[in-house]
């Protein structure tokens, strides 16, 4: 038994603590007796345990005084103490960063690692390796590599250990050896799915593996890897059938039926005694139902049952289970049972709420009522910005998708942004505001709320608002005098951005002209901000008489709408968002650096990557289309599978179906296995003839073959010249024309008017619904759907499609298609340009 | 003899993994705390360099979780963004926390081993004086469990097999912190020396 406790301290009530008081500079003056001789253990053992427990506590050491102590501990590998040694080498970790010279005690740590205690062995070593880790001693280092590799036989003989430990350990530091080496990867693979792990750690580290395996080689389920992930699904211990079961769960491309043994698995879990499986479990299932909810379905018993969980993460992951999987007819229920408990659990489980909300109302649009009522009562309460800001954007999502819901959301908004400490919701509640609530039955009702936010916010707030302000005068005629008295006054601001937004809307808006109005107020600028930074930084360095183009500024490559997939308690990111340059910009950049493409000016668009071989060959090729004003460069990304060849001088030769020219071929100089490299071919686009835009081109790969060792990657000294037939490789009408979206359509179709514009219609015969319609012409132009006409409403047989873009050179161009349906569907094209001959290209393409 | 190469292998760890799976990595555990009923620090450790790297963030993340795990014994939750398992003794509180992605039942084997290896060199005394006692015994327990993120062992008997803490030098050391508190430490020097 442990000795019984003092009088003195138990009176002292149980809060004691021996360490409670301990004052730092009080310890080290204590220290000084790890000099005194003999060594006396116990009383040094205990100074060492304060060192280290002021230290966790977050107590500062000087380096100085760090030091000294370190050096005075040194004195203690004297003594053969076994707990007095194991606390040293703790402390050499503790201090390893704040202490100099911790160098000094490698000798007598190399001294114990190559002992022949055991007890010593390992914290010896784990000791001179936080040393190392910090002081990166070069020598050392060095000397460590060389082990390191030495060491991948003996990890290959450890993972057969009997020891369970070792085994895992030396299968996780054979992966991190071999990792990119796919092939060795999977000869481990092979090896160790075949003779089997004792250690359970193994088995979850070997799920992991083979899972990233079959990923990176996008390998199908009738993958003898598939089939070693479904067989631990019959392990004997929880935690791999988890991990295989979960892996499955993950793996992208898994259908229903794949999916069943896992969720079987899972659906025991679900009633388990354990809290921790139970909630890794349903936390799983969750990740089910969003993809595929009719999976789940078998599990909704089990589900149920967690509802009333005293682990109120269960509780909600089953509920938001159920809320994918259910019915509509039990959708009332369940939003009852979560408003009981909403309460009581975290921000981040709020947030899982919110989103299930959210993708319920896009399944059951009639049930948005009841889920506007739970969410505006959801805003009402406390919670942090993530929460809130899920809320918002659920709401808004509701609102988008269901125009009868407009003005009840419209209505909850304003009233959260009465009271709203974050700046960024309100801005964005402002912005949708300023869109959509001049085109409502009553837009005189938000402009007090949005006059309130003149009086009441910060700046970044103000400045929003009158932003929304402008759209309300621009749009309604009976609202401006009202409005221009409220800018009147927002023109005496404080602030110079809030005072520069309302001079400027003030005479806009006085000017009484639509096509200012759509220009300068609705619709705003297309450009790429950093790119019309660079532009103009370019333009004060070399000024010039002509005055700055917007034209040559690059577009704004419009985000493509996020898919909100993971709905999961996802890691909420502690770094700040950050402006990330966009493909395009990084594009830009590369091509900018190579000398044979200046002169080309601003880049205009590069599409998508398209594959020009099969997906198991001896090369991979993709190309990347980019166009400029008068010309487009291929870029193609090759690289070479074949790990006894070095592949040099590789270009990709074209041979063009109309009067394109091939002006350079850019080879890449070198291509060895597994790494990938670009090369590149600059065409002309046909100055005679504006109008053709598209093109096939036949590709073939030319290149100089060295053949390798295969194992030390050197080449022989003779090579030969070889070539590959790619696939042909199309240019549409769609590289021609960048998107742009103009959230008011009807004032930007105003604002360019109809100089150029022309009519045509067609009848497109093999196409049986408008949804299909809608979807071949948005591909084939490639233009930015606008006003969500894209979305066809159900049960309707005719709907009109708006589309705008800005085709090559930088000319707005707009379509509005009014599609019908009878027995195919036929389509009246109206297209508006600034110029004549973008408008021709769009009806000589679509016909 | 492996864990040298481990905290090597760390240079390459920081990739970001593309994909849906995560780079397979070793480093299980992110961070591994004690606290007491007032939701005090009595010992923890911070895995991942990047997580929560002040103090003062450190005690904001175990402060919200004591509040949000102390009143009910519900072993698992999730908590800014990170999935922690948890485990309550007398007035002692051990969490251990890891990724959102990791293997929730791994975290469990840590907690578990940890809460085992402790009740055993406790004496199954699982409180916060005897804890505070036996501090020593419980830094080499944690040290032996985990280094680095890396799970070292998950077998309570092996831990103490590898920490190796004698009875003897425990007894005697009651002695010694008892002394230590009253302040009569000549009176312990002679006892060191009878012992």
């Amino acid at each position: 038994m442990i000795k019984k406790f003092d009088k003195k301290d138990e009176e002292s009530g149980s809060g004691s603590n021996p360490f409670q008081h301990l004052e730092k500079s009080a310890v080290l003056q204590e220290a000084r007796i790890f000099n005194e001789t003999p060594i006396n253990p116990r009383r040094c053992l205990h100074i060492l345990t304060k060192i280290i427990y002021l230290l966790n506590q977050g107590e500062h050491f000087g380096t100085t005084e760090a030091t000294e102590a370190f050096f005075a501990m040194t004195r203690l590998f004297q003594s053969n103490d076994q707990t007095l040694r194991r606390m040293c080498y703790l402390t050499i970790k503790e201090m390893a960063n704040i202490s100099e010279d911790v160098i000094i005690v490698t000798s007598s740590l190399t001294k114990d690692m190559t002992g022949k205690e055991d007890v010593y062995r390992g914290p010896a070593i784990r000791a001179l390796c936080r040393i190392t880790d910090v002081r990166g001693m070069l020598v050392c280092q060095l000397h460590y590599y060389d082990v390191v590799k030495r060491w991948v036989n003996e990890a290959q003989e450890a993972a057969s250990s009997d020891n369970i430990m070792v085994q895992y350990h030396a299968l996780g530091l054979l992966y991190h050896l071999r990792k990119n080496d796919r092939l060795a990867v999977s000869k481990m693979l092979n090896k160790f799915t075949k003779s089997g792990l004792k250690s359970p750690f193994a088995y979850c580290m070997l799920i992991r593996i083979a899972s990233k395996l079959l990923e990176e080689t996008e390998g199908g389920h009738d993958s003898p890897l598939f089939d070693f992930i479904e067989s631990c699904l019959r392990n004997k211990n929880e935690m791999v059938v988890y991990e295989a079961a979960s892996a499955i769960v993950h793996m992208p491309t898994c259908s229903a039926r794949e999916l069943a043994p896992a969720v079987s698995v899972l659906q025991l879990f679900c009633s388990s005694p354990k809290a921790a499986l139970r909630y890794a479990a349903v936390r799983t299932l969750n990740k089910v139902a969003m993809k595929h909810p009719s999976a789940v379905t078998a599990c909704n018993l089990d589900l149920e049952n967690l509802i009333t969980d005293s682990n109120r993460s269960i509780a909600t992951l089953a509920i938001t289970t159920l809320l994918k999987t259910g019915s509509e007819s039990s959708v009332d229920r369940l939003m009852k049972q979560i408003s009981s408990f909403v309460s009581e659990i975290s921000d981040e489980f709020k947030v899982v709420v919110v989103q299930a909300i959210s993708s319920l109302c896009q399944k059951y649009p009639r049930k948005h009522s009841v889920m506007m009522n739970f969410l505006s009562n959801m805003l009402r309460d406390d919670g942090g910005f993530e929460y809130k800001r899920a809320i918002v954007d659920c709401i808004i999502g509701i609102i988008e998708e269901n125009p009868e819901s407009k003005e009840t959301g419209l209505a909850h908004l304003c009233e959260f942004i009465e009271d709203c400490e974050h700046t960024v919701l309100a801005t964005k509640i402002l912005h949708l505001l300023g869109k959509e609530g001049p085109r409502t039955p009553a837009p005189s009702k938000y402009i007090r709320f949005i006059f309130n936010r003149v009086v009441l916010e910060s700046e970044a707030v103000r400045a929003a608002a009158v932003s929304a302000l402008a759209k309300f005068g621009a749009q309604n005629d009976d609202l401006l005098p009202s409005v221009l008295v409220l800018m009147q006054r927002c023109m005496m601001d404080s602030d110079d951005e809030v005072r520069d937004r309302a001079t400027f809307y003030m005479n806009v808006l006085q000017q009484k002209q639509k096509a200012l109005n759509a220009a300068y107020i609705f619709n705003g600028l297309s450009v790429s901000v950093p790119g019309l930074e660079k532009s103009l930084h370019q333009y004060t360095l070399d000024p010039s008489e002509r005055p700055f183009d917007m034209k040559s500024v690059p577009l704004a490559t419009t985000p493509i709408s996020e898919q909100k997939s993971d709905m999961a308690p996802i890691a909420t990111s502690k770094m700040p968002e950050k402006m990330a340059p966009s493909r395009q910009d990084i594009y830009q950049e590369q091509l900018a650096a190579i000398l044979e493409f200046q002169g080309l000016g601003p880049l205009f668009k590069s599409s998508e990557a398209v594959q020009l071989t099969e997906a198991e060959t001896e090369y991979v090729v993709r190309c990347v289309k980019h166009t400029f004003a008068q010309h487009m460069v291929f870029q193609f990304d090759c690289t070479n599978t074949l790990n006894d060849q070095l592949l040099q001088k590789v270009v990709v030769q074209m041979e063009p179906s109309e009067s394109y020219e091939v002006l350079h071929y850019i080879p890449a100089a070198n291509l060895p296995y597994s790494q990938p490299g670009s090369c590149y071919s600059l065409v002309r686009l046909p100055e005679e003839d504006p109008t053709a835009v598209s093109c096939t081109f036949s590709c073939t790969m030319r290149y100089l073959v060295r053949d390798c060792d295969p194992n030390t990657g050197d080449p022989d000294d003779d090579g030969y010249d070889d070539e590959y037939v790619l696939e042909d490789l199309e240019v549409t009408v769609a590289d021609h024309i960048q998107k742009v979206l103009k959230p008011n359509f009807g004032a930007a179709w105003e604002e360019v008017g109809d100089e150029f514009e022309k009519e045509e219609t067609f009848a497109l015969a093999s196409v049986r619904t408008l949804d299909e319609a809608v979807g071949n012409i948005v591909s084939f132009l490639g233009m930015q759907p606008c006003e969500r006409s894209d979305k066809v409403p159900e049960n309707k047989n005719s709907h009109v499609l708006f589309l705008a873009g800005v085709f090559r050179g930088g000319h707005d161009l707009l379509v509005r298609a009014r599609l019908a349906l009878s027995d195919g569907v036929t389509m009246q094209v109206t297209v508006r340009g600034a110029d004549e001959t973008p408008v021709d290209v769009i009806l000589a393409s679509v016909g | 003899m492996l864990s040298v190469s481990l905290d090597q292998a760390r240079y390459g760890c920081n990739l970001v993994a593309h994909g849906v799976f995560q780079e397979p990595s070793l480093y299980t555990v992110k961070a591994l705390f004690i606290l007491d009923n007032d939701g005090n620090r009595l010992l923890s450790k911070y895995y991942d360099p990047e997580l929560y790297p002040s103090m003062k963030e450190q005690n904001n993340f175990e402060k919200n979780v004591f509040n949000k795990t102390h009143k009910a014994d519900n072993e698992i939750a999730f908590l800014e963004g990170m999935t922690v398992v948890y485990k309550s003794s007398i007035d002692l509180f051990f969490y251990v926390v890891g990724s959102p992605q990791e293997n929730e039942l791994m975290l469990m084997s840590v907690l578990n081993c940890l809460f085992d290896s402790l009740t055993q060199i406790l004496r199954k005394n699982v409180e916060r004086r005897y804890l505070l006692e036996n501090m020593e015994g419980v830094f080499l327990v944690v040290d032996e469990i985990i280094d680095g993120g890396v799970i070292l062992e998950s077998d309570p008997q092996q831990v103490l097999q590898k920490v190796n803490y004698k009875l003897v030098s425990e007894q005697a050391y009651g002695f010694v912190l008892f002394d230590y508190i009253t302040g009569s430490l000549e009176g312990e020097a002679e006892r060191g020396q009878l012992l």
